[in-house]
């Protein structure tokens, strides 16, 4: 039901009212006619009997109301997927940009996604070796695990990801990956950084990319993780892939959202994002999973610059409430040139739990990594009360704690950016930082544990 | 409510909302059928010739000028046996049915009954031809679980004579009985149905006087839950609201569990559907699951079923109530019920009140928590309904709305920080700002069934950490020299408390649920090592605390938590503390010689 009209009525900001309608639908797609020949799009975000509200992907600018045509789809947006999309690389509404054909479809999807009926999942507990200690050891990443790095301006977080790209396996297994990229208002030279790296690896050839480059239009943001995870969707769930989603910068999509809401004179959320914010990244994040029965999995690692570094940001936060954990890159470890600088405090993997232990890692996991939390925690106390009282002031076995919290720091959470540690590497290393504190500190272990690794000292 | 169906159209749409016109019958909650679809939705507003609709569903593709059907019924819950262990969304669908009909994703306008309506239950009568009934009286029972009787009672509003009662085989859809009333006379079936956003009714309101025993250590020694009480677990996120909503759902003592999954993880529910079937209930040694109902609308499904989630829960769990049980429901998490709420209320574009949420905020929040309780049931049995509520404040910052609403009505505030969370200290209840109302009823309850100094050695427990507080802020100023040897003695002590009491691993397989009396041992063989240490250090000048925590029986006492429930006996540490306390000053005592 394709209709086309000339009845602009009204344009502010990334929203234009049009009228005079006979009837259009909710989220259908439409496409603006300028009168130099160029084409943009946009989405009904209220569909009333003879007007609708189109949200404007590519912007407002040099519309005139007079002289442009406006297409109503009669249909939402929408994505050709087929094999052939492996290897290609798109703007952020699904056109190629890479110089290649056009997609012959054999598959055509709307990109909005339905929701995954929870009684379908199957809880993702496959351990992921992303050969990161502050990961793999505390922090733990599954197969189906949506897990955002926590981030800030200047900060290594794209490096990061793209070790974690690079060295992510399953122990014991080899499965087809991919990689579906989905990069929002990002720079020219941090997009190329991701996109060299996947092609130094060769990882480029089972590569999907969506790029919004930072001077692509600002509300084209709002559109690219649904083109890339109804991609992921289909490599995942109909060719067998297991995917990593890599999103990034989240913060630039949550800009674009409060800048139509703002257009769209709503009541404004906290600091000006708009109420249905959580629910609007909800989903997105959770379209990641596990599904039964199916052999391919969706992991997502969205990274997101924090505004001021501050985490009780709407951005963050509402992150932190949908996503099965965070990693937080530290400005303070940063600084001391500990790469990757992985604050492991306030990181957290939620679904470690079922991916760590006898038959998945290792039968002391669990409480090694127990201990080490509650070793690191108290040692980093300790530390801020040494500069204030100095460590002469601390008791014996707290000057034994700053010791270890230092070491921790050194050896466990630094790392070389080419450094790919195995598990039994990362448990090791554990059990010998531990060695610094006496046994009698090893509330979090049990006997048959402290017998067998901690008086061995992790060899 | 009148029963006829009429039919208007879609004026607008815009998200969840829906705008229709030509339904002059139209009634505030009244179910819809919306578009060619037939989406599900709810009449939430009248305005002149104009009716909002909140819709259930997702609505990309609706168009102005489609129809819409009334249904001329309030959105309600089908209430029977076969409702145990189900798995719905936050209109009462159940996805087992739905995922083996549309496969891995919700499709939209699907149209399923909650219950099975083909299979037939075993019908016991408990009342015969001729005796007089009342209603809520119950009349007869169906046995759907091996743990949980389903009482089939009078419909409320419905009283009589019975003039026919059968025992037999029977679907939910058949009568059971024919009751006489006023010369009428008319059948009865195992079916209820009950509007979820009107509270089920009984016959009066009893004080509590049970705890929810819960097997975990924090709640039960120090900020208790009574049976029919109502809780609040406030934190950001990462702190462990889930994982304590699940261990309340694993192990207190109801008889019931409803567990609504309120705009959260699809993967949580997950986790409990794996999960719950495999776990054993301590009281009855029976799979958690057969007593267990599971509300799920998670945080990408329409955000107006969330809104509803709420109430479908609380009515199934109040229909439990009514046969006399104890019931508990969780809802994780209460804020995204509320968002939801605000998020309807400013596409209605009613008048905002604190951060945006509706002016009517506090008094929704009110009236859910108000329908707990524990209760004389219409049909004269006792049952109780806990509400135990997550709530996640944006930043956890407490003084957000939502949390003050709750906190204004709830008992028990377990509040749950991020500094203890980071530390990997759980369940993370800051100790010093949590509160519960209910510490009465669980001295009683402990004293009476466990030992007369639990209330002495909660009071004691408490009081070392918050001296410890005040200490800290010394040892922050001056360092721990500062300290006399009794008071390094109260550090220690309370650091044991926190470490080894406090701090309970809900994915250790032993530590995950504690009864009342290991957690009786526990605190006991802590506070007997301060106080005899203390008497210790008061006697003999050249003690020193240090020496103390250096004795082998200090890792015993923290070893206590792995203790198998079958070893009870050896969860008692008491004697052992005094003959090694003993034995170092009798070292002492030589030396000084
Ligand atoms: N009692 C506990 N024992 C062990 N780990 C816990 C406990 N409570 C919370 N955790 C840890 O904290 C993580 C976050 O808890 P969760 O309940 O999901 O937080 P929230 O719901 O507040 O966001 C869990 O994944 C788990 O690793
Ligand atoms: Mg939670």
């Amino acid at each position: 039901m394709i209709k086309e009209y000339k009845t602009l009525s009204d344009v502010a900001g990334p929203i234009i009212i049009v009228d005079g309608l006979d009837g259009c639908s909710y989220g259908e797609l439409v496409e603006i006619f300028l009168p130099d020949g160029s084409v943009r799009h946009g989405e009904v975000l209220k569909a009333e009997e003879h007007k609708a509200l189109v949200q404007m992907f590519e912007g407002t600018e040099n519309l005139n109301i007079h002289s442009t045509r406006i297409r109503f789809s009669g249909k939402p947006s929408e994505i050709k997927l087929s094999p052939d999309i492996i290897g290609r690389v798109f703007s952020g509404l699904g056109k190629p940009i890479d110089d290649g054909e056009e997609i012959i479809a054999q598959e055509i999807r709307t990109t909005m996604g339905d929701p995954i009926n929870p009684y379908a999942r199957d809880y993702p507990s496959e351990f992921i070796q992303t050969g990161i200690s502050g990961i793999d050891g505390l922090n733990t990443l599954v197969r189906g695990q949506k897990l955002p790095i926590f981030s800030g301006a200047g900060l290594p977080h794209n490096e990061l990801a793209l070790q974690i790209a690079r060295q992510a396996k399953v122990l014991k297994k080899s499965d087809q990956f991919a990689v579906v990229f989905g990069a929002m208002g990002v720079t020219f030279d941090e997009s190329n950084e991701f996109v060299s790296s996947l092609r130094e690896s060769g990882a480029i050839e089972r590569s999907v990319l969506f790029i919004n480059l930072a001077n692509d239009p600002v509300i084209e943001r709002l559109a690219v993780p649904k083109y890339a995870l109804t991609t992921a969707e289909y490599l995942a769930f109909d060719l067998g892939y297991h995917v990593l989603v890599i999103l990034t910068d989240m913060t630039n999509y949550c800009e674009a959202l409060r800048e139509v809401s703002a257009a769209r004179k709503e009541i404004p959320g906290r600091r000006g994002y708009p109420g249905y914010m959580y629910t609007d990244l909800a989903t997105i994040y959770e379209r990641c999973g596990r599904i039964k029965n199916k052999s391919g999995s969706i992991t997502m690692m969205p990274i997101l610059s924090m505004p001021d570094d501050d985490k009780t940001h709407p951005i963050p936060d509402l992150t932190g409430y949908i996503t099965e954990g965070q990693i937080f890159v530290s400005r303070s470890l940063y600084a001391k040139g500990y790469y990757p600088a992985i604050d492991v405090l306030p990181s957290l993997s939620r679904l470690k739990d079922k991916g760590i232990g006898k038959d998945k890692t290792r039968e002391d996991h669990p409480n090694l990594m127990n201990q080490l939390f509650s070793a690191y925690a108290h040692g980093r106390e300790v530390q801020e009360l040494a500069v204030i009282l100095g460590e002469s002031a601390l008791s014996d076995i707290d000057q034994l704690y700053i010791r270890f919290a230092d070491e921790f720091e050194q050896r466990y959470v630094k790392q070389n950016r080419r450094e790919d540690r195995t598990i039994t590497e990362t448990l090791d290393l554990g059990w010998e930082l531990l060695q610094i504190l006496p046994e009698t500190e090893m509330t979090r272990v049990r006997d048959e544990f402290i017998e067998r690794y901690y008086r061995k000292g992790g060899r | 409510m009148s029963n006829e169906k009429q039919q208007g159209r879609i004026v607008s749409i815009s998200g969840p909302l829906i705008v229709a016109e030509d339904l002059p019958q139209a009634h505030m909650m009244e179910v819809v059928r919306i578009g060619n679809e037939k989406l599900f939705g709810e009449i939430i507003e009248l305005h002149k010739n104009l009716v909002y609709i909140q819709c259930y569903e997702e609505t990309t593709g609706l168009r102005p000028g489609e129809t819409v059907t009334s249904s001329g019924v309030p959105l309600s819950v089908t209430l029977g046996p076969g409702i145990i262990g189900a798995i719905y969304d936050g209109v009462q669908r159940p996805l087992d049915t739905i995922y083996k009909s549309h496969g891995d994703y919700i499709a939209r306008g699907i149209d399923v009954d909650p219950l099975d309506y083909s299979k037939k239950w075993d019908f016991h009568p408990l009342v015969k031809d001729g005796d007089i009934v009342k209603e809520g009286e119950k009349i007869g029972w169906v046995e759907e679980t091996p743990t949980i009787k389903h009482y089939i009672m009078m419909p409320p509003g419905r009283s009589g004579t019975i003039e026919s009662i059968q025992e037999g085989s029977f679907t939910v859809k058949e009568p059971v009985a024919t009751v006489t009333e006023k010369g009428i006379s008319q059948p009865v079936t195992m079916l209820q149905i009950w509007p979820v956003r009107t509270k089920r009714p009984f016959a009066k309101r009893i004080v509590p006087t049970q705890p929810l025993i819960t097997g975990q250590r924090v709640i039960d020694m120090f900020f208790p839950v009574a049976e029919g009480g109502t809780a609040c677990v406030p934190g950001p996120f990462g702190s462990g609201k889930t994982v304590i909503q699940h261990q309340l759902a694993k192990w207190a003592s109801a008889d019931m569990i409803v567990y609504v999954g309120c705009g959260e993880r699809g993967n949580e529910m997950t986790d409990v559907l794996m999960e719950f079937p495999h776990l054993k209930d301590p009281k009855t040694g029976r799979s958690l699951m057969e007593r267990t109902i599971l509300i799920a609308n998670t945080s990408n499904m329409p955000v107006a079923a969330r809104e509803a989630s709420v109430y479908s829960g609380i009515t199934i769990a109040e229909y439990f109530r009514d046969m006399g049980y104890n019931v508990a429901i969780m809802a994780d998490s209460t804020s995204r019920w509320a968002e939801a709420m605000r998020e309807i209320s400013g596409r209605l574009e009613e008048m905002p009140g604190e951060e945006g949420y509706p002016a009517y905020l506090s008094s929704r929040v009110a009236g859910f928590y108000e329908r707990s309780g524990k209760v004389q049931t219409l049909g004269g049995s006792e049952g109780s309904l806990s509400v135990i509520g997550a709530v996640s404040p944006p930043g956890g910052d407490l003084s957000e709305p939502v949390v003050q609403a709750t906190l204004r009505v709830v008992k028990v505030f377990w509040s749950l920080e991020a500094s203890l969370a980071y530390a990997r200290h759980f369940p993370a209840i800051n100790w010093l700002n949590s509160y519960s109302l209910y510490s009465n009823l669980t001295d009683a309850y402990f004293k009476d069934t466990i030992d007369t100094l639990w209330p002495t050695y909660r009071i004691q427990a408490m009081s070392l950490l918050q001296k410890e507080n005040e200490l800290n802020e010394i040892v922050r100023l001056v360092g721990t020299d500062a300290l006399s040897e009794s008071e390094k003695l109260v550090m220690e002590i309370s650091k044991s408390i926190r470490e080894d009491f406090l701090h309970q691993n809900a994915f250790d397989d032993i530590d995950t649920f504690t009864s009342g009396r290991k957690q009786f041992y526990m605190i006991q063989n802590i506070l007997s090592l301060y106080t005899e240490s203390l008497l210790r250090i008061r006697a003999h000048k050249t003690l020193k605390v240090s020496d103390i925590m250096d004795l082998p029986v200090r890792a015993s006492i923290a070893r206590v938590k792995y203790q198998p429930e079958e070893n009870i006996e050896k969860c008692n540490l008491t004697t052992h503390i005094k003959e090694a306390l003993d034995k170092l000053t009798s070292t002492l005592e030589e030396s000084n010689d």
